[in-house]
């Protein structure tokens, strides 16, 4: 349901939903950015995250007063998330070692064996519930309570692309080399972005996400195959 | 056939922050891929329309300190913006004009005396490769402008072709805008919301009376502004959302940023207010030091929706309905 309507300058609007972060919530999100997706309307570009949907106007096409009440109109009310059909993508994973240095001390942390970390990591679909921060950069929801751990005091200057990780509640993945604060716990041969692929972005937020372990051997077939650009990315439905 | 001829400039001297753009990139904020573009749109539309361009051709933007520039063909530029005392060789050029320079000729920028960001506009454009449907370069993104990054000395860049026609070369000689003469003091106008439900109302009151200085560290991703911290109810930390050019931004510290074109798509501080779109080229031209005080409108000013509406409804009250 939504709970405001409130201009954001006067070029866009931001509608937001309750103010949680859940299923649902985001589920109203997309389901009002579906209703809104259509030409002719003045709506230029939308941007949806965990519980708002900021939506760009051309201001020579509509405005304000005539969007808010288009927005109203489309009010999807509560959703329910359970029923709908889930994608999701199959996440090829390379735990520990060099590619996943912080899972070792974890372990100790978290007082969990590598292999118990790796399987809650990678048992639960995860939901993208916004893009944003880096190109192709999600935020997921979902982790297991048993593996939050707390983001490093100090950030690393670069963490390298594909990094697997953890920081607070949120596990993610880097889509390109960035200083950043999160345990590192394994590397992606998958590039979630490649400015000269013709998707540049590989998922799309309201999709879901799985890992799936790999070893080394298969992380470097995988590897090849996406640089080679011959890697068919694979999904399951759920 | 006659072969194609090959026009081009040559960046002898880039300068710390020069780069291409074009009025930005529209439809991938939800991949996490910002809007880039200008950060003065005023200028750089300036500047496109003096050397006879489309209004949505690539230009080169400057920041604090101009490039030296070498022509390798003939063609008209134009210099919009921040006055860095340009020079065609040794003859100073004016802002706001047109200028013919020929293949070999030398363009000599310094230091920006008024303003912070200057625009060099060629005829033809600047012809990068349209990336995800702009020229803009976005460094974080490492896409667009040249190999997607800022410029280097040697660089060379391709330049399209004109779009006037024969002829029309003197009228656009002929035509000059008058500069824009930069105050150290501005006044922009801000909406408020989304979130000023944050704030207590000192804070409010602090925003919209208090004067604010333009910090250094100010970069195309916002302008840090130091000042009378802006006190909330409850810390400025939101659930993130989406982000415009023009957000007014509260950092937990209580410090104002205006993002501007190259600010994150999300971001989880509450925005207090966004500037206008009218005014966002006054911040853009802002240098460090440059006082700003921002000046509460409202959306009904700026929504032609309800202009229409009104008129519609003043029309029907007329008819006696």
């Amino acid at each position: 349901m939504i709970s405001a309507i409130s201009p954001s300058g006067d070029r866009a609007i931001t509608v937001e939903f309750e103010n949680e972060i859940n299923e649902e919530v985001n589920a109203e999100v997309y389901a009002l950015q579906e209703s809104l997706d259509y030409p002719g309307n003045g709506i230029v570009e939308m941007v949806p995250t965990f519980r708002s949907l900021l939506i760009f106007y051309d201001p020579q096409l509509t405005g304000y007063h005539r969007l808010t009440k288009l927005i109203r109109m489309n009010d999807p009310g509560r959703v329910s998330a359970a029923n709908a059909k889930k994608k999701v993508l199959i996440v090829p994973c390379l735990y520990g070692g060099e590619s996943g240095e912080d899972l070792a001390g974890l372990t100790r942390e978290l007082q969990l064996s590598e292999s118990e970390i790796i399987r809650l990591h990678s048992e639960t679909t995860y939901r993208i519930y916004m893009m944003g921060f880096l190109p192709g950069f999600v935020y997921l929801g979902g982790l297991n309570k048993k593996i939050w751990a707390p983001r490093l005091k100090t950030p690393r200057t670069l963490i390298p692309e594909g990094s697997v990780g953890i920081g607070g509640n949120q596990t993610g993945v880097y889509p390109i080399g960035s200083p950043g604060g999160w345990r590192l716990i394994g590397r992606t041969p998958l590039k979630f972005y490649d400015p000269d692929r013709k998707n540049a972005i590989l998922c799309k937020a309201g999709e879901y996400i799985k890992f799936q372990p790999v070893s080394e051997r298969e992380y470097i077939k995988i590897r090849s195959d996406v640089e080679a650009d011959t890697w068919k990315t694979e999904y399951s439905e759920a | 056939m006659e072969d194609r001829i090959f026009r081009s400039l040559t960046i002898l001297r880039a300068g710390p922050m020069l780069t291409v753009q074009d009025r930005g990139r529209t439809g991938y904020m939800k991949y996490g891929i910002g809007e880039s573009g200008v950060m003065d749109h005023k200028s750089y539309a300036e500047a496109n329309r003096l050397v006879g361009n489309k209004d949505n051709e690539a230009v080169l933007e400057a920041t604090l300190m101009g490039p030296k520039i070498q022509f390798e063909s003939d063609c008209l530029i134009a210099v919009t913006g921040a006055d860095m005392d340009a020079a065609i060789e040794s003859a100073p050029i004016e802002r706001g004009k047109a200028i013919k320079v020929y293949a070999g000729q030398t363009l000599i920028m310094g230091f920006a005396k008024k303003g912070c960001r200057a625009y060099i506009a060629v005829s033809g454009g600047i012809d990068v490769p349209v990336v995800m449907g702009s020229r803009s370069t976005n460094i974080k993104c490492h896409i667009g402008g040249y190999e997607g990054r800022a410029l280097k000395d040697g660089d060379v860049l391709p330049i399209g072709n004109e779009n006037y026609i024969a002829g029309e070369e003197e009228k656009l000689l002929a035509h000059h805008e008058a500069p824009e003469d930069y105050s150290e003091e501005i006044q922009v106008r801000v909406i408020m919301g989304p979130q000023d439900s944050r704030f207590t109302g000192n804070g409010i009151v602090s925003f919209l009376t208090e004067t604010y200085t333009v910090s250094p560290q100010s970069d195309r991703m916002g302008i840090r502004l130091d000042g009378q911290k802006i006190e909330s109810e409850n810390g400025t930390d939101i659930i993130s959302d989406g982000i415009v050019f023009g957000s007014v931004q509260i950092t937990s510290d209580g410090d104002p940023i205006v993002l501007m074109a190259d600010h994150q798509t999300t971001g989880g501080y509450a925005k207090i207010a966004t500037v206008v779109y009218e005014d966002l080229h006054l911040l853009a031209q802002a240098r460090p030091g440059c006082k700003v005080k921002f000046i509460r409108t409202d959306i009904k000013s700026f929504d032609s929706s309800r202009g229409l509406l009104n008129r519609l409804s003043h029309l029907f009250r007329g008819k006696g309905a």
